[in-house]
């Protein structure tokens, strides 16, 4: 579904992904681990699209298409979505109504009928008890006012609803307590199926205890060093990044 | 020396003399020419008007123009109204009054909601004992000038405990004429001791209509009363307007000003609040949003002359295009005006890198017990809410317009008046690229 080759990505003039290579398949749960500033938010935003950040060599291909030619808008019509690390807030912009235009463009662009309010409400309501969200929340303008937890669990009701192919989590599980922690892995959990791929990108691997990933990769300095499987995260809970790290300086 | 531009209005004036009305009125006329032709169009060294060039509207020779001059069919009229809104409309078509297309209903006792020209008729002492009060001449070319030419407007007058329900909408419509053309609308506000009324103002000009609006608006408000006002300014793209709003405002007493500029090619708005009396408060708040080569300037000025008097600013400005947009907030807590809460802010959005904003706000204050504040921003879309939208499937373009909605659309959030504050939604709704979205999420 997915792989990327060599890339070399620059964010402010400094490069951050320094041949990075990665395949995931349909189907998968890939976990991209690593220390504070390897480029793992780099690596989720550069999937999803962000302009500033400056693609240097390498390529990115997605379902046979070359990613790098998209923009945001139609990378999120062909099925990939980013649950951000930082929702940012927007003023004035309504949260239902923001959903309903973007689940409508994406199915517009897939060539399927657009939902009417009431089918749109009925999936809603599905969608909220799923990650047990408040309803008064969608009233309300993106993000504004949001506490941490609910911001990212908005991310996640946003992206049931809208069912990507490919879900990226930027860092969902940060600042989360345990109980929120369980909600946004069983909103995850919910969505695997064979045709659907998911990259969690994670500090900590607290939350691959909720959501079994098939790989594990650690990101060091722009590039993936080590890949593995579910033992890898656990390994680095224990050790720490640097036996990693060394071992890669080593190589 | 006299300019070129000064002559014209001068030599206008002895042309017009016999047809003015309200005779005993001329001798303010007088001393306000005098004044003008003392001082002149204000230039661009002068503080007030470093930002804004009035030298587009002095080298043109506008004509005053004849009653009937100008036809407007029946549908554009109707297209003008405030069909949603169940209110009292005087209608001026350039300039003068037409009673055929105006409405005024029943009205409590002692009201008087009439044309100056009527009112001149039938409320002459009234008309006196009011009427340029609060318009300072000597301050400004452009309301010397409209006191010089003052011909017709709105009168209102508020008896004493007296609320009017249903809202006052002013309609100046501008038509496509042989020559471009000036007019001087004049109001006068006038609300007794505890009285209330809404008063909306709206200019509105017909595509390719050419001409130039001087409109003077004074309000004097009496203790315990409350004047809602609100400014509609839709001129064409190719005419010009300054307006100036001057209100008196005794002890207690509430002025609300909402201010929403959108047409014209130079535009000037001037408001001016004195807080008189202790417990007088204030609000202004406003939208200006320009385009393609306007320019607007909105130039505000609140004196915070007595203790506890309170004042609150909101501005805001969109400018794409080659557009302009200025923003002037002066406060002055005088000294003898301790306890004053003066808050004020102004932000604008440049949708362009052509487009600039002129932002100052002016804070004097010689009182010691005071609680003031201001901020002005200048900025763009912010990247993160357009990546952000745009992850969400949602276009650039239309994000872009959603933004900027939501920026705009903080304005007129604070209009508590539903009727009023659907009408404007529409309006700057309209004024954007991918309006039936946004009217999605605005519902």
């Amino acid at each position: 579904m997915l792989e990327i080759k060599n890339l070399y990505v620059r964010v402010e003039g400094k490069e951050i992904l320094r041949g990075l290579d990665l395949k995931v398949n349909a189907g998968e749960v890939h976990a991209i681990m690593g220390p504070n500033g390897s480029g793992k938010s780099t690596l989720a935003n550069v999937l999803a699209g962000r302009s500033d950040y400056e693609i240097t060599n390498g390529s990115i291909t997605y379902q046979e298409k070359d990613l790098t030619e998209m923009s945001p808008e139609i990378r999120a019509c062909e099925g990939i979505f980013l649950a951000f690390q930082y929702p940012v807030e927007i003023p004035g912009v309504n949260n239902i109504y923001m959903l309903k235009a973007a689940l409508n463009a994406i199915r517009t662009y897939q060539g399927k009928s657009k939902l009417d309010a009431i089918e749109f409400l009925n999936l809603v309501r599905e969608k909220l008890k799923l990650v047990r969200m408040k309803e008064d929340l969608l009233n309300r303008s993106v993000n504004e006012g949001f506490s941490g937890g609910e911001k990212k669990r908005n991310e996640i009701f946003q992206m049931a609803v809208l069912e990507p192919r490919l879900a990226i989590l930027d860092e969902t599980d940060s600042g989360l307590d345990i109980d929120a922690l369980k909600i946004v892995a069983e909103g995850v959990n919910s969505l695997r199926s064979r045709d659907r791929a998911i990259i969690l990108v994670t500090h900590y691997q607290r939350l691959l205890n909720y959501i079994v990933p098939d790989q594990v990769h650690v990101l060091s300095e722009g590039r993936i060093v080590k890949s593995g499987h579910r033992e890898l995260a656990l390994k680095l809970e224990e050790k720490g990044y640097e036996w990693v790290k060394q071992e890669a300086d080593a190589a | 020396m006299t300019s070129t531009a000064v002559e014209y209005y001068l030599s206008a004036f002895t042309q017009q003399k016999g047809k003015f009305i309200a005779p005993w009125f001329s001798d303010q006329r007088r001393a306000a020419l005098d004044s003008f032709q003392q001082n002149g169009f204000p230039a661009l060294r002068q503080e007030n008007w470093k930002y804004t060039d009035v030298r587009s509207i002095t080298k043109r020779n506008f004509i005053l123009t004849e009653k009937g001059n100008g036809s407007v069919p029946k549908n554009q009229i109707n297209s003008i109204r405030f069909n949603e809104l169940d209110c009292h409309e005087l209608i001026f078509i350039n300039g003068h009054f037409s009673s055929k297309n105006s409405r005024i209903g029943n009205l409590p006792d002692g009201v008087i909601l009439e044309s100056l020209v009527i009112a001149c008729d039938i409320h002459p002492d009234m008309l006196q004992k009011h009427l340029g009060n609060n318009a300072n001449y000597t301050i400004g070319a452009f309301t010397a000038l409209n006191t010089a030419f003052l011909h017709d407007g709105a009168m209102v007058y508020i008896p004493d405990d007296t609320v009017l329900e249903k809202p006052i909408c002013i309609f100046y419509l501008s038509t496509e004429t042989k020559h471009s053309f000036i007019t001087h609308p004049r109001n006068l506000l006038i609300l007794g001791r505890n009285a209330q009324a809404t008063v909306i103002e709206s200019y509105i000009g017909i595509e390719n209509a050419d001409y130039f609006t001087n409109s003077v608006t004074e309000a004097v408000i009496r203790a315990g009363a409350k004047l809602e006002h609100y400014k509609i300014q839709q001129e064409s793209e190719q005419s010009y307007h300054i307006g100036n709003f001057m209100a008196q405002q005794e002890k207690d007493s509430r002025l609300e000003s909402h201010s929403v500029s959108l047409g014209g090619k130079l535009v000037r708005n001037d408001i001016t609040s004195n807080l008189a009396q202790p417990g007088a408060s204030v609000t202004l708040n406003g939208l200006y949003m320009a385009r393609h080569r306007q320019h607007v300037d909105n130039h505000t000025l609140i004196n915070h002359l007595e203790p506890h008097t309170k004042s609150e600013e909101y501005y805001r400005g969109v400018l794409d295009d080659h557009a302009r947009g200025v923003f002037n907030g002066k406060v002055i807590v005088h000294e003898n005006a301790q306890k004053t809460d003066a808050q004020q802010s102004n932000a604008n959005l440049l949708l362009s890198d052509n487009a600039e904003a002129d932002t100052k706000p002016e804070l004097e204050i010689y009182a010691d017990d005071v609680k003031c504040s201001h901020g002005a921003t200048v900025g763009q879309l912010d990247k993160q809410m357009l990546f952000y939208l745009r992850s969400r499937a949602i276009e650039e373009d239309k994000a872009r317009s959603l933004l900027t909605y939501a920026f705009a659309e903080d304005v007129i959030n604070r209009i508590k008046f539903v009727p009023i504050r659907k009408r404007l939604e529409d309006l700057v709704i309209g004024r954007l690229p991918d309006a039936a979205l946004i009217r999605e999420f605005a519902a």
